[in-house]
C-alpha cells in the first residue's frame, strides 16, 4: 500500500528533534569518553605483549584450573589475550562512534527499485537494435544451433562425473553393498582383541561385540572400514525356553546363542544397547528397537526391517563359526533391496 | 519508543553555528586524485554519506557476515595442518591416550592440531564456535526480516538469496563437522550414507557416487573437505556479494516513526559512523568468538577416539542446527514399500530430504504466497510491526513451534534420561507434538497479536498511564492519563492493515478469497481521524492535563 492510499489518522509530525548527547553539551564528559576510548586502545598492545609472551614461554602440556576446571593453558590464555584485545578495539570504535563523532541523523531520499520508464524503454530498443543487428530474427538457426550446442556441451560436462564411484548394477551390488566377508567356517572372534569365541564362553543374559575372524586381515588395505561396517555383529546368549525361534532357524544357533548384524536396519548406526530382560536391542541413534528373542523383529523407532540374523554353528574344536553370509544385505535400505525376503512377525 | 528529552533553550549545543564556507583544499585531494585518474574511484565509491537506519534488529545479518569472515580466516589456519586423507595410521603424537591407535590421517592431523600446533586448538574451537554462530546469526537475521515483513516487494530476490545463504550454510557446517573423522563425525556420515541410500530410484547410484563406492570408502573425507573449503565457500561469497549489493541498492529498510516514509530513509551515514559501528562490531563479534574459544571447550575429537564403524555412543547428537532432521528422522513411523524386488524407505526419505526440502521450498515460496493471498503489489521500505500482521506473525510462530517440536525430538533419549520419562511416550508425543503446537502456536500468537494491536488503540485514544493515582471526592481510585505525544501516536497509527482482497472488476479464484479473508480476519480497526479528535476533544474538557480513568470497573467508557 503506497503513503497516498494509507489513512493517517494522526498528522505525520516530521522528523523528531535532535537532542544533544552529554557528550555534546558537557566538553568534561566529552574529555572522559576520549580518556576512556584511549585507554582501551592502549591496553591493546600489552595484550599482544602478552599473548606473544604466552605463545613463546608457556609449554603446550600446562594446565590452569578455574573455576574447579581444568583449562589446557596456552590455549586459554592464548585466547584471552587475543580475544580481549580483539573485544577492546572493537568497544573502543563503538564508544568512538557513539560519544565523539557527530550523532546528527540525515535524511536520504528512497527512489523505486525499478528504473525510470525512458531507461527501460531504452534498454528494450537497444536490445530490439541488438537482435536486429545479430541477424538472428533472419537467420533463425542460428539462435536455435546455439542454444542446442551449448546444451549439447552439458552432456560431457555430466558424463564425465560417470567416474565418480563404481556403477551399482546388480553384479556390483552383489559384490558390494549386498555381500559381507562372512563365509562358511569363518569363526566369530571377539571385537577389539580377535579372540575365538567358543559356545562354554558365554551365559545366558550376556552379548558379545564380535567381528569376523578374516577381518583382521584386512586391516592394512582399504577395504577394512567397508568391511567391518557391514560385518560387525554382536552375540547373544539366551534361555531357549523363553524365546521364539522358527522353524526355519532352528539350526541357525547354538544352544540360544543366537548372532544377529550389529547395522541398524534404519540408517546403519552399530547397535548394542542391550535389555538383557526383554531381550530387547536397542540403538542408540535413533531408538528404533529389535527384538532379539523373536528374530530380531522391530518393536519400536523408525527402522522398518528385521535385523538380519548370521546362521553359526560350531566348529570341531568348539568354536563358533558362521554357516554362510548373511543371507539378506545388511545395514540400510537401498532401492534395489528385495526386502521381501527379510524376516517378518509370523515367518517361520 | 523512544521520546525526546526536554530541551534546554540556553544549552550552547542549540546555538545556530554555520559550517566554514571556504573549505581549504583536503589534505586527500592528492592520493584520491592519483587513484580516481586510473580507476574513477569517485565514481565507483558512489555515496559514502549513504544513510542506514540504526535499530539492534538489524544487527543480527552483520554477526552472520562477520562471522562468516571468521570463518575463512581461522579455515585458513586449519588448512594449513589438516590433511583430508583416510589413510590409515598409527597415532604418534603427543596424546598420549590415543598413541599407537589406527586412525585416519584426517583423525591424526585433527589431534595434532589440537595438542601439537600452538594455537591451533584455539583456533579450531573458534572455528566451531563461528560456525554454530553463523547458523544461528542467520536463523535469527532470517527471522526478523519474516516477522518485519522486509521480504515484501521489491526485496523478495534478496530474501531467496538469503534462503540459498542459509541451505548452503547447513551443509557446509555439515561437511566441515565430517572433516575429522572422528567416531561422532562418522556416525554422522554413516546417517548421511543411509539418508542418500534412501533416495527413491536413484539412492544407490547417487550413493556410490558420493562415497566413491560403499560407505565409508577412502574418498569421502577428501570429497567433503574441497566441498567444505572450495565449492561452498566460494558459492556463499558469491551469493553473499550479491545479498549485499542488492541491500545497498534497496537501501535498508526502516521502522515507521515520526517523519519516516516510504520514499525517505533517515539514520547514519555510513562514513564516519557505520565504518566506526559496524566495524567495530566486527572486532567485538571476533573477540567474543576468541574468548568463547579460549575458556569453553567444543568438539574434543580426541575423547571420542577416531571412527570405527562398529562402535557408537548413546546420547550421539549432530551439531544444533542439524537437529531438526535429526529429531524427525528420530519420530517418523516406519513406513517402508516393499514392492516387488524394491524397497522405497519413507521412514528415511520423508524426514530427511523431504524435510529439508520442504522447509527450503516454503520459506522460498513465502513472500510471493503472501503477495498472492494480499494481492499487494507495492514497494514497501516500512516495517511491519509483528502485532499489525497477525496472521503473517502467526504462522511465522508455529514454523518456529514445529521447528523447536521437531528439534527437541532430536534429542528424546535425553529428554527421558534427564526427566526419568518413557522414552516411547516421548517419542508417541512428538510425533504428534510436531502437528499439533504449531496450531496452538498459530492461535496464541494471532490472539497476541490482537490484544497488542486493542492496547495500542486504547494507548491512542486514551493516552498512557501516567502512573498517578487520584482519589475523588467519593472515595473512589482513578489513575490520571496523559495524552500521548504526536510522535508516538503517529507510529501507532501508520501502519496499514491487510483487506480481504474485493473481486472488483478482476477476477479473484475463491481459495484465494478465502485465504485473503482469513489473512485480514479479525484485525482491530485503526481509529479513525475523528475518533482521534474526538478523544482530544474529551480529554482537553474533562481531565484538563490528562484523562481520567476510574480503575473498577475497568471498561474504557466509564470515565468520561
Amino acid at each position: 500500500m503506497s503513503d497516498k492510499e494509507l489513512d493517517l489518522p494522526v498528522p505525520d509530525p516530521g522528523l523528531e528533534e535532535h537532542p544533544p548527547r552529554f557528550t555534546d553539551v558537557d566538553p568534561a564528559a566529552a574529555d572522559r569518553s576520549y580518556r576512556q576510548i584511549v585507554a582501551m586502545l592502549a591496553a591493546v598492545p600489552v595484550l599482544v605483549i602478552a599473548f606473544l609472551v604466552v605463545y613463546f614461554a608457556v609449554p603446550r602440556d600446562a594446565e590452569l584450573i578455574l573455576f574447579g576446571s581444568t583449562f589446557k593453558m596456552q590455549t586459554t590464555l592464548l585466547g584471552l589475550t587475543a580475544g580481549f584485545a580483539t573485544l577492546l578495539i572493537g568497544i573502543a570504535a563503538i564508544a568512538w562512534a557513539r560519544s565523539l563523532m557527530s550523532d546528527e541523523e540525515i535524511v536520504g531520499e528512497r527512489h523505486g527499485a525499478a528504473s525510470p520508464p525512458e531507461a527501460r524503454e531504452r534498454v528494450l530498443a537497444d536490445l530490439e537494435i541488438g537482435i536486429d543487428a545479430s541477424a538472428i530474427r533472419r537467420r533463425k538457426l542460428l539462435g536455435t544451433g546455439m542454444a542446442g550446442a551449448l546444451g549439447m556441451m552439458l552432456l560431457p560436462a555430466v558424463v564425465s562425473l560417470a567416474d565418480l564411484g563404481p556403477w551399482p548394477t546388480a553384479e556390483e551390488r552383489a559384490k558390494t553393498i549386498e555381500k559381507t566377508i562372512w563365509a562358511e567356517g569363518v569363526r566369530l572372534v571377539t571385537d577389539v582383541t580377535n579372540v575365538p569365541l567358543k559356545a562354554t564362553d558365554l551365559v545366558v543374559g550376556q552379548l558379545v561385540n564380535a567381528q569376523p575372524e578374516n577381518l583382521e586381515h584386512l586391516e592394512d588395505s582399504a577395504e577394512y572400514q567397508i568391511a567391518k561396517a557391514k560385518a560387525s555383529i554382536i552375540v547373544v546368549r539366551m534361555d531357549p525356553n523363553s524365546i521364539k525361534i522358527p522353524e526355519s532357524r532352528r539350526d541357525w544357533q547354538v544352544d540360544g546363542i543366537l548372532c544377529y548384524s550389529k547395522i541398524c536396519t534404519h540408517v546403519g548406526c552399530p547397535i548394542s544397547l542391550w535389555e538383557q530382560q526383554t531381550h530387547h536391542l536397542l540403538c542408540p541413534c535413533h531408538q528404533s528397537t529389535f527384538d532379539l528373542g523373536n528374530s530380531g523383529v522391530v518393536v519400536f523407532g523408525p527402522a522398518a526391517r528385521s535385523l538380519p540374523q548370521l546362521p553359526i554353528t560350531t566348529d570341531a574344536q568348539g568354536y563358533l563359526v558362521a554357516r554362510g553370509d548373511f543371507t539378506v544385505p545388511v545395514g540400510p535400505s537401498f532401492f534395489e533391496r528385495d526386502s521381501l525376503k527379510d524376516f517378518q512377525e509370523g515367518d517361520r | 519508543m523512544a521520546k525526546p528529552a526536554e530541551l534546554n533553550p540556553d544549552s550552547p549545543a542549540l546555538e545556530v553555528k554555520t559550517p566554514p564556507t571556504s573549505r581549504e583544499t583536503s589534505k586527500l585531494a592528492g592520493p584520491v586524485t592519483w587513484v580516481d585518474d586510473r580507476i574513477g574511484l569517485a565514481k565507483l565509491a558512489g555515496n559514502i554519506r549513504k544513510v542506514f537506519p540504526d535499530h539492534w534488529s538489524f544487527l543480527l545479518g552483520e554477526i552472520a557476515l562477520y562471522s562468516f569472515i571468521i570463518l575463512l580466516l581461522t579455515g585458513v589456519f586449519l588448512t594449513i595442518w589438516f590433511k583430508p586423507s583416510m589413510a590409515e595410521i598409527e597415532y604418534a603424537g603427543s596424546y598420549a591416550l590415543l598413541r599407537d591407535v589406527r586412525m585416519s590421517e584426517a583423525f591424526a592431523s585433527t589431534l595434532n592440531i589440537s595438542f601439537d600446533i600452538r594455537g591451533g586448538l584455539l583456533v579450531r574451537q573458534i572455528h566451531h564456535w563461528a560456525a554454530m554462530l553463523f547458523v544461528a546469526a542467520m536463523t535469527a537475521h532470517m527471522l526478523r526480516v519474516f516477522f518485519t515483513g522486509a521480504f515484501r516487494k521489491p526485496r523478495e530476490l534478496n530474501w531467496i538469496i538469503g534462503v540459498g545463504l542459509f541451505s548452503m550454510g547447513l551443509v557446509e557446517g555439515f561437511a566441515g563437522y565430517s572433516l575429522p573423522d572422528d567416531l561422532l563425525s562418522g556416525t554422522g556420515l554413516r546417517f548421511v550414507d543411509g539418508l542418500i541410500r534412501s533416495i527413491p530410484l536413484i539412492g544407490t547410484w547417487a550413493e556410490f557416487f558420493v562415497f566413491g563406492g560403499e560407505f565409508p570408502g577412502t574418498l569421502i573425507i577428501p570429497r567433503l573437505y574441497m566441498v567444505h573449503i572450495l565449492l561452498i565457500p566460494g558459492l556463499l561469497l558469491g551469493l553473499i556479494s550479491a545479498h549485499m549489493a542488492l541491500l545497498v541498492y534497496h537501501k535498508h529498510t526502516h521502522w515507521p516513526g515520526p517523519g519516516r516514509t516510504n520514499r525517505n530513509i533517515q539514520g547514519y551515514p555510513f562514513f564516519p559512523i557505520y565504518v566506526a559501528k559496524a566495524g567495530g562490531f566486527f572486532f567485538i563479534v571476533f573477540g567474543v568468538t576468541v574468548l568463547m574459544g579460549a575458556v569453553f571447550q567444543i568438539n574434543p575429537v580426541w575423547l571420542y577416539g577416531p571412527y570405527n564403524p562398529s562402535q557408537v555412543t548413546a546420547g550421539s547428537q549432530p551439531d544444533w542446527y542439524m537437529g531438526f532432521v535429526e529429531g524427525a528422522i528420530r519420530i517418523m513411523p516406519n513406513w517402508e514399500w516393499h514392492l516387488g524386488h524394491t524397497t522405497w524407505s519413507w521412514n528415511v526419505f520423508l524426514p530427511g530430504v523431504g524435510l529439508m526440502g520442504l522447509l527450503f521450498t516454503g520459506l522460498a515460496l513465502y513472500p510471493f504466497i503472501e503477495a498472492w493471498i494480499t494481492g499487494d503489489t507495492s514497494e514497501h521500505h516500512l516495517l511491519d510491526r509483528p502485532r499489525n500482521a497477525p496472521v503473517r506473525t502467526g504462522i511465522g510462530v508455529a514454523g518456529m513451534a514445529c521447528y523447536a517440536m521437531f528439534w527437541l525430538a532430536g534429542g528424546n533419549d535425553i529428554l527421558a534420561t534427564q526427566f526419568h520419562v518413557s522414552l516411547n511416550a516421548v517419542t508417541y508425543f512428538m510425533r504428534v507434538a510436531v502437528f499439533v503446537v504449531p496450531v496452538l502456536a498459530f492461535i496464541v500468537t494471532k490472539r497476541i497479536c490482537l490484544s497488542l494491536q486493542r492496547a495500542d488503540k486504547e494507548r491512542v485514544l486514551h493516552g498512557s498511564e501516567s502512573n498517578i493515582i487520584v482519589r475523588n471526592p467519593e472515595g473512589g481510585f482513578s489513575e490520571a492519563h496523559v495524552p500521548l505525544s504526536q510522535e508516538e501516536a503517529y507510529t501507532l497509527t501508520r501502519h496499514p492493515q491487510p483487506k480481504a482482497l474485493v473481486p472488483n472488476g478482476v477476477k479473484v479464484g475463491r481459495v484465494r478469497q478465502t485465504l485473503s479473508r482469513w489473512y485480514a480476519d479479525g484485525q482491530v480497526p485503526k481509529p479513525t481521524a475523528a475518533e482521534v479528535a474526538e478523544a482530544e476533544h474529551h480529554g482537553a474538557i474533562e481531565g484538563g492535563e490528562g484523562d481520567e480513568r476510574v480503575l473498577e470497573g475497568s471498561d474504557s467508557g466509564d470515565a468520561h
